[in-house]
């Protein structure tokens, strides 16, 4: 679908919902319906709360209302020292969490001028798009049961649990690893860890395959999602969407390549996938190939691991000189960053996060309008959100 | 036990003199038996044992043998629940509903035969009135709809309600081409010509409906899927989006009586396809006014049935759900006209044949 016909359904939208707009305020006709849906509501998994205002099934307009999962990560940050900040922000996307580690040990070792060995940088590399594999292979099943097809999930748990395995394996937790340090990774990686990943990766290619066929395959997959919430790539780009979101709508923006970080995505062979419809259909696409494409990364990272020490030399206690640094990586759910403003201290004096889920929700009001309830948990459950990434 | 004492306790039971309110009341009761045994047995093989299996987890295993006992304790956990009434609930509209719903389940068991005496009430439109009173369960979940006083379950309830009602048509079509077939609306007929059938003049298996019918078993089986309202066709209890729908806000024992009357419904549907087009209690060979069948049928009828609700489950576990506009699309525009080309055809071939 190219961008004219894009616009073309966006304006029809857009006539049909002020259609509806207006007979609600004919007196002859019936009322319009306010439906309250969340902050408990399956299909927000979690603690979303979406005010839709519906005329028929048809969505007039649609507000999300965030902030029910507020944790106050940022305030909680100025008590805790550097190491300590880590366990908190691993609660951030509770389904990649080794992700949320490493762009803030990245903007702090940026602040300390420390720079990781190549070897903890190849590991955190590594553990990087296992995190990414096991929270996209979770979304992958979701999506599927969010549209009322049970199997799907459960064989995504199925092998999900191979990936959270290694990740246990090397780290000792299995959703919080808590393992990246300033300067380094914690510990090197176990015996026979290298050949089990492959292998595993091997398990997770067959799944991705599986899932082309099972669920992008089927014929009322296609007809729930395929034109189905389109998100312009203007459109997108001003409602600062990134991630898949942002590649389903064919802008090639991935931050793995584009970005400046001294991670080891440059040492390696691969493809951003880009897909240019900018549905729902598209989003689980571009999902489902860049989870294939980080097993390949994977691979290619274990195949070529430099030798040498996975800790840099780091005083015993951490004091950060003073300064701001920014870092922001390419997460599962779209771009994550770490503003750090440091004066001096064992804590920093103030952390802004920039988490991928609250910029994707903020497209939702103008993508649900006209759209029909059915719709909204396509175009929900597409997005892709995690509750803990919105309110952080 | 020899089958001549047999024949003489079947002979003796059918030719016992009661007032007609006795054999009445225990024919009922027989009825009013079967439905909570077939939505155990269908819950426990299909819900809870293949659609584990297929989903690669465990299933029960703990309470009885293989887990059987899982369903029972989970009725005694529905019974122990609080029954809670919303405020604004229409109170008596909303504790009628779930028994409108088992009732209409209910009715349609009265016709289906099982052997060539075991059934409950012969009538000379059999099929005409089990597609009949299998459509009042809309009323039921019309009432819960709207008696809940809640938002989702009002969407629920319509959904429902537009859903059965489309869906009832491509049901009745579908029919026709076995009435046609069979030249009778009599369910007990219906398996005789079955049994006693020929497909261009071979008679080796009878002629069982499903080969010269396989269109309208395939309707049939995608219009059940409907009335049943599950998946693909599942928008009316949607959990995903309007969470359970016109079942939001039951709790406790009138929660179970719709998840009865549900797989009650499930187990009429499948044995009306069998006995529509797999042949019935009957089998091809033998002679049919054999006392043995009345035993023998059940058994062969519950077979057959089993092997439709299969199909039917297997459908619902691996399906995702069609919105309500492709589902009405799927109606009036494919099953409908693609029925009433059956019902052409087969008249067409019963002229020329």
């Amino acid at each position: 679908m190219n961008t004219a016909d894009v616009h073309q359904r966006r304006q029809m939208d857009y006539v049909a919902s002020q259609a509806a707009d207006a007979r609600l305020n004919l007196e002859i006709e019936t009322e319009g319906m306010t439906l309250n849906i969340g902050p408990q509501h399956p299909a927000t998994h979690g603690t979303l709360r979406l005010v839709a205002r519906l005329d028929g099934e048809q969505v007039v307009e649609a507000e999300p209302i965030m902030g029910y999962m507020h944790r106050g990560y940022e305030k909680l940050t100025e008590v805790r020292t550097y190491p300590q900040v880590t366990t908190l922000i691993n609660r951030i996307d509770w389904l990649g969490s080794f992700a949320n580690e490493v762009p803030f040990i990245l903007a702090a070792e940026k602040l300390m001028e420390i720079e990781a060995p190549p070897r903890a940088m190849w590991i955190r590399t590594v553990l990087f798009e296992l995190s990414r594999i096991a929270n996209i292979s979770l979304f992958l099943g979701d999506m599927a049961v969010q549209l009322g097809a049970l199997t799907p999930v459960f064989m995504a748990f199925r092998d999900r649990e191979f990936v959270l395995n290694q990740i246990e394996a090397v780290t000792g937790g299995r959703f919080h690893p808590n393992f990246d340090r300033i300067g380094g990774i914690k510990d090197d990686l176990p015996k026979g860890w290298i050949n089990d990943t492959k292998a595993v990766m091997g398990r997770i290619r067959d799944f991705c395959d599986e899932f082309e066929e099972l669920v992008l395959g089927n014929e009322i997959f296609q007809a729930r999602c395929r034109g189905i919430g389109i998100i312009p790539p203007a459109m997108g780009l001003s409602y600062g969407l990134s991630g898949a979101n942002i590649r389903a709508s064919g802008v090639d923006w991935d931050l793995r390549r584009d970005g400046n970080e001294a991670l080891a995505y440059n040492q390696v062979d691969w493809k951003v996938w880009t897909h240019p419809d900018g549905d729902s259909f598209a989003r689980y696409w571009v999902r489902l190939q860049e989870t294939r494409e980080a097993t390949y990364i994977v691979e290619q990272l274990l195949d070529g691991l430099p030798a040498g020490p996975i800790m840099a030399k780091v005083p015993r206690i951490i004091k950060v000189p003073a300064g701001e640094a920014y870092s922001s990586t390419e997460n599962p759910l779209g771009e994550m960053s770490y503003y750090i403003v440091s004066q001096g201290d064992l804590v920093p004096f103030r952390v802004k996060i920039r988490s991928a889920s609250f910029s994707n929700m903020s497209i939702t009001p103008w993508l649900l309008k006209g759209v029909f309830v059915p719709d909204i948990v396509t175009i929900l459950a597409s997005l892709y959100f995690i509750l803990g990434d919105i309110d952080r | 036990m020899t089958p001549a004492f047999l024949q003489s306790l079947t002979g003796a039971v059918l030719a016992l003199e009661v007032p007609y309110w006795v054999s009445s009341a225990i024919k009922l009761g027989l009825v009013a038996l079967v439905i909570p045994t077939a939505a155990l047995m269908l819950g426990y093989v299909f819900l809870l044992k293949m659609m584990s299996f297929m989903q690669s987890r465990l299933g029960p295993m703990e309470a009885g043998p293989y887990g059987s006992l899982q369903l029972l304790a989970d009725g005694v956990k529905f019974l122990q629940k609080e029954d809670i009434f919303p405020e604004k609930a229409d109170r008596t509209v909303f504790a009628l509903a779930p028994l409108v719903v088992l009732i209409s389940t209910f009715l349609i068991y009265v016709v289906i035969p099982a052997g060539p005496d075991a059934v409950v009430a012969q009538l000379d439109v059999g099929i005409f009135y089990a597609l009949a009173v299998s459509s009042l369960s809309v009323v039921g979940i019309l009432m819960a709809g709207w008696a809940s006083a809640n938002k989702y379950a009002l969407m629920g309830g319509l959904r429902a309600a537009g859903q059965l009602i489309a869906y009832e048509l491509p049901l009745v079509l579908a029919v026709m081409g076995v009435v046609i077939q069979a030249g009778t609306l009599d369910l007990q007929k219906i398996v005789t010509a079955q049994a006693h059938g020929e497909i261009f003049g071979w008679g080796g298996i009878g002629n069982p409906f499903i080969l010269t019918q396989f269109v309208g078993f395939f309707i049939f089986l995608v219009a059940v899927q409907a009335e049943l309202t599950q998946p693909p066709f599942d928008m009316p209890v949607a959990e995903s989006e309007i969470v359970g729908g016109y079942q939001v806000e039951y709790t406790g024992f009138r929660f179970l009586f719709f998840f009865m009357g549900e797989f009650g419904t499930a187990f009429a549907f499948a044995a009306l396809a069998a006995v529509m087009f797999l042949g019935g209690w009957a089998l091809p060979w033998g002679d049919l006014t054999h006392w043995g069948f009345n035993i023998a049928g059940p058994v062969i009828l519950l077979i057959k049935t089993l092997a439709v609700a299969t199909l039917i489950f297997w459908f619902r576990f691996t399906y995702p759900r069609l919105r309500e506009d492709q589902l009405q699309r799927l109606a009036w525009k494919f099953l409908i006209p693609l029925s009433l080309v059956n019902i052409v055809v087969t008249g067409i071939f019963k002229v020329a044949l």
